[in-house]
């Protein structure tokens, strides 16, 4: 089909043209541009736009009491409840959630179903997707952690030792870290996911390939730079604290691939805020995850409910009290 | 705001991580700080051109270590077609006899570390073991 391709193209085709444009803007020589208002004004554009969406998501109210299971709820003292994939405590959905979230638990359940032959429907589980989910976050994660060395000094322990231990296979020159291959690795495989699987490129819109491409853009230009189109580190170093203390200077002793890699990190960190990357504060916003499944146990009050006038039998009794006396009819209250 | 008690503390942690750098840097004092390697007054030119030497001089150091151990060659002509003896020891420190005033100004800036002084030793600490 067409239609579903279309989406790679678009995105592929935003990625070009973005990467033109970086490239255009440094040949004219905006360098204070690229170097210094766009990476300011996407800093805003995200602390703004992020604390914008959390705090319209907290203005919602949560109509109904939804957690998801996949285990015995808590109920008499003799049925083994689970208490994680239940939660009936605070602490019960703490453990899950935080699994979730560092490990992707759910991920595991994907099953892939196929039809084998006639009447033979086999599900197996597919944890392809919970490999390459977890190889490019932690990857991802290791890399920011390892990039605060730029902004901070003195330069903490623990950045030194994680820079280290993710180098620990190479020499003189740590010329690739580990979690520089797993990334790449891990977005070719999460784009080609999409691209290849009819059924999830049915579902792909896009916005999904384009993040993948533009972090791909990020983890190529930075690689890059590493092996081939060297920056000054000491020299970027020294812009960024000028950037943290709001004293911006330009970039020195860096090339274009410096820029590239700085347009389209500015770019992912502006476009946060209003695509699908939202998941990062969201799963701790999710309803199905962060309630306790207490459902028999308390009330769940819908605050959309309109207050509604209501007419009890007290109030009814009251106001036909004499006339239910006359007739001889029986009253709750003599 | 619904759940605002649990939701307001999540955004001023993230608030914390992303300013984070900003408090670190005024807290440990060093927000304005710019290493400043020492350079010999009397020498006027390194083995390479000042940019090159920036960027590169691990690799020049590695290629020198290849050549030296796996080779056996241990001279080196520069662009400028002036002979050097590839040493660390001999050569580099020649000129930069400290090792705190000068590696270490960009190395500790940058959370560099670097595997050179596992084998070798510095003109200097050697010295002060001697005595």
């Amino acid at each position: 089909m067409w239609i579903d391709k279309m989406g790679v193209s678009y995105s592929l085709l935003t990625v070009v043209v973005l990467l033109f444009i970086s490239i255009g803007v440094w040949g004219i020589g905006w360098y204070s541009l690229l170097g210094v208002a766009i990476p300011y004004m996407a800093m805003i554009f995200f602390v703004a736009g992020f604390l914008y969406r959390v705090l319209r998501w907290a203005g919602s109210p949560v109509p109904f009491h939804i957690p998801t299971v996949c285990g015995q709820q808590k109920s008499l003292p003799w049925i083994k409840s689970n208490p994680i994939d239940s939660p009936y405590t605070t602490k019960g959905v703490v453990t899950r959630l935080a699994l979730e979230i560092l490990f992707f638990r759910s991920l595991l359940k994907n099953e892939k179903v196929e039809l084998r032959e006639a009447y033979k429907l086999l599900y197996k589980p597919n944890t392809y997707l919970w490999l390459g989910a977890m190889a490019f976050h932690w990857s991802l994660l290791i890399i920011l952690f390892r990039h605060l060395r730029f902004f901070l000094e003195p330069v903490p322990g623990v950045v030194i030792s994680i820079q280290w231990l993710d180098s620990i296979f190479q020499g003189l020159i740590p010329a690739l870290y580990i979690t520089d291959i797993l990334i790449l690795i891990s977005l070719a495989f999460l784009f080609f996911r999409r691209v290849i699987s009819s059924q999830i490129r049915y579902l792909s819109l896009p916005s999904d390939y384009f993040v993948i491409l533009l972090l791909a853009g990020i983890a190529i230009s930075g690689v890059l730079m590493q092996l081939f189109f060297r920056a000054d580190l000491v020299q970027v170093k020294t812009w960024v604290m000028g950037m943290i203390r709001f004293h911006p200077t330009l970039p020195q002793g860096v090339g274009l691939v410096f820029y590239i890699h700085l347009f389209f990190v500015s770019l992912l960190i502006a476009y946060f805020p209003i695509s699908k990357l939202m998941h990062m504060p969201g799963i701790f916003l999710s309803p199905t995850r962060n309630l306790t499944n207490t459902s028999r146990n308390h009330r769940h009050i819908n605050p959309w409910d309109a207050p509604v006038k209501v007419h009890t039998y007290e109030e009814w009794e009251e106001e036909f009290r004499e006339a239910i006396k006359e007739v001889g009819l029986p009253l709750d209250k003599e | 705001m619904y759940d605002g008690k649990k939701i307001i503390p999540g955004l001023i942690l993230f608030l914390g991580i992303v300013t984070y750098p900003i408090w670190h840097n005024t807290v440990s004092g060093k927000i304005d700080y710019v290493p400043k390697p020492k350079i010999p007054a009397d020498k006027k030119e390194c083995v390479e051109p000042k940019a090159l030497i920036r960027v590169n001089h691990k690799d020049l150091l590695d290629d020198w270590k290849m050549s030296v151990v796996r080779s056996g060659i241990r001279t080196y002509q520069a662009s400028n077609k002036k002979i050097y003896t590839m040493s660390l020891t001999r050569t580099c420190m020649n000129c930069h006899q400290d090792r705190k005033e000068f590696c270490d100004q960009c190395h500790n800036y940058m959370g560099v570390k670097n595997k050179c002084w596992d084998c070798h030793m510095y003109p200097k600490e050697l010295k002060a073991e001697v005595k």
